[in-house]
């Protein structure tokens, strides 16, 4: 089975080489991408169907393709990764940075060559220390080896890349609102359109790409479309960096085949559920995915067949619920999150969420009342998408809607019971 | 008034960005690295050096949370709260963190060594529960190996 993001990870923890990194082939996709026009990049990139893995799964050589190119292009053009991976239960791109930061400046390096961006930023998360250092090495090296600078392997072409460390906020990870942060503002998101392609940092065109995304990108190049594809279980191309978390025997990643379904990665990778705990649901890609159940298990984990599940592969890091932890609990915590990280620009959200988190508490304290139960699912409603400013809320409620129609026998016993009954 | 080291660092990332204020957040933090946080004389000082008004860089400033407005101790605990956490056992380790500590969150040991905090998922879900101090990540935590972590932080 073929692993191009991971092949590389070092057993002692420490970050690939520079020298490690080009004996397996690393620069190589570069390389091959300097040869050849960014409309031909970006139609190989389309055809791979490289579907983002920030979690909303858009086809990458798509959305290359509304930034304007050409000699009549504005510039600068921008770049950016996004690494300010916030998601609960998300910790995927940790890996990738800290393992592998030439992987990303390579992926990155080519999305830029892709647009011809003259800038690029790495938008990392404050907290990600280690990957900061190994980043800010990582940069010096390509800079001094002649990937990055004034004229990237002799091309003529310039590229600065420069990291950006965040000083927190969950919503800098939504694009136009990373955009805001970038610029030195609020992280509030922009209005839609105009589209960041079109114009996003400082008014000029900008892609956004998640890290995984981003990882992809040397192997596509190096190998071929038809390759890409050819390692998935899926129409989506490619392999995925999955993941599991909560009460299981082995929670960790591992890079599998896109499509790999639920039940091999829960039985198989993670081992199965502890002693003295059985499965009651999952979030297949953190904190703002719908739930599935036992009787979803057999999908396959790519993006169009967990939304025929009800749910969304989003950062496909899974969030395990078992049957010793309270549904209410979980889903309390998860909105007491997203009402906190809320920006407070748009009323749905910042009103709506700190009610339906007030309403949960109130269940688990033993307050609750049918009124509560109520007022939680008209705030699934009044957050639903199309009614807030972003994505934000319409996430938040993903898990807190589908909790209430699985687990609904949980939430009517702490009203009946006047109490939580796990407590 | 900013320091020659603080004022070079600024001015480092000054070179990277095509206006002045788009550097605010950096400058905050590397006065923050200096000095622990962020007065108001220090916001004055990065506000008229990045030709922001006092209030917008507030605005800024308040918008994001790795940013302290107020004096924090030597050393900064950060403990996640977010799910993977939370279904793991966050909440023993925060009545252990809090008790042995003797504050809750926001606060500060009158001898000025932790402030604790809480902050979102860390991403460190496959070693949960878990909490940062100063930058340095600690997972798979329990109650009883709180005390040797702490002992590091003089």
């Amino acid at each position: 089975m073929e692993r191009p993001l991971t092949a590389r990870v070092r057993a002692d923890g420490e970050a690939v080489t520079l020298a490690e990194y080009e004996r397996a082939g690393g620069y190589r996709g570069l390389r091959r991408a300097l040869q050849e026009s960014p409309a031909d990049i970006g139609a190989t990139v389309r055809e791979a169907n490289l579907r983002g893995r920030g979690g909303a799964g858009f086809n990458t050589g798509l959305k290359w393709s509304f930034v304007p190119l050409g000699p009549d292009a504005p510039h600068p053009k921008y770049v950016v990764c996004n690494a300010d991976e916030m998601e609960p239960g998300t910790f995927k791109d940790r890996l990738l940075l800290e393992a592998d930061p030439h992987q990303l400046i390579e992926g990155l390096a080519i999305a830029a060559w892709a647009i011809e961006a003259d800038v690029a930023y790495i938008f990392l998360r404050g907290e990600y220390t280690d990957a900061a250092a190994r980043l800010e090495r990582a940069l010096a090296e390509a800079y001094a080896a002649g990937y990055l600078g004034p004229d990237v392997l002799k091309s003529g072409w310039r590229l600065e890349m420069y990291l950006h460390l965040s000083a927190g906020r969950y919503i800098c990870g939504e694009e136009t609102a990373l955009l805001n942060a970038l610029e030195g503002k609020r992280a509030n998101p922009r209005a839609k359109p105009p589209y960041p392609q079109v114009s996003g940092l400082w008014g000029k065109p900008t892609i956004v790409q998640n890290v995984e995304t981003l990882c992809n990108l040397p192997h596509i190049l190096a190998n071929g479309a038809e390759w890409f594809k050819s390692i998935s279980r899926s129409p989506d191309g490619g392999t995925k960096l999955y993941g599991a978390s909560g009460k299981v025997r082995r929670p960790g990643l591992w890079e599998l085949p896109m499509g790999t379904p639920a039940r091999e990665l829960l039985e198989e990778h993670a081992g199965g559920m502890r002693d003295g705990t059985s499965f009651r649901g999952l979030l297949p890609g953190g904190a703002s995915t719908d739930f599935l159940l036992p009787e979803h298990l057999d999908v396959k984990m790519d993006f169009d067949e967990v939304q025929k599940a009800g749910s969304r592969l989003g950062t496909g890091t899974m969030i395990v619920l078992d049957d010793r932890t309270c549904p209410v609990g979980f889903v309390h915590n998860l909105e007491r999150f997203f009402a906190q990280e809320s920006c407070g620009w748009c009323t749905p959200c910042w009103s709506g969420l700190h009610w339906a988190t007030e309403a949960l508490r109130a269940l688990e304290e033993g307050r609750g009342t049918p009124a509560d139960l109520a007022a939680l699912e008209h705030q699934t409603r009044f957050n639903a998408m199309g009614r807030t400013f972003c994505a934000l809320a319409p996430g938040a409620i993903e898990p807190l809607q589908s909790a209430l129609a699985y687990f609904r026998d949980d939430f009517e016993r702490h009203v009946r019971e006047r109490r939580c009954p796990w407590k | 008034m900013l320091s020659p080291d603080e004022r070079r660092e600024i001015e480092k990332e000054l070179s990277r960005y095509p206006t002045r204020q788009a550097v605010c957040i950096d400058a905050m933090r590397i006065v923050q690295r200096h000095r622990g946080w962020v007065s108001d004389e220090s916001l004055a000082d990065i506000a008229e050096l990045l030709g922001m008004s006092r209030h917008e860089l507030d605005s800024v400033a308040t918008f994001y949370n790795l940013i302290f407005r107020k004096k924090v101790g030597r050393h900064v605990i950060f403990v996640c709260d977010s799910v993977s956490c939370w279904v793991m056992g966050y909440e023993r380790l925060y009545r252990a963190l809090s008790e042995r500590l003797g504050i809750a969150f926001g606060e500060t040991t009158p001898d000025g060594r932790f402030t604790l905090l809480p902050i979102v998922c860390l991403g460190a879900c496959d070693r949960a529960p878990a909490m940062m101090v100063d930058g340095t990540l600690h997972g798979n935590l329990d109650p009883d190996r709180i005390d040797p972590i702490l002992e590091r932080y003089e």
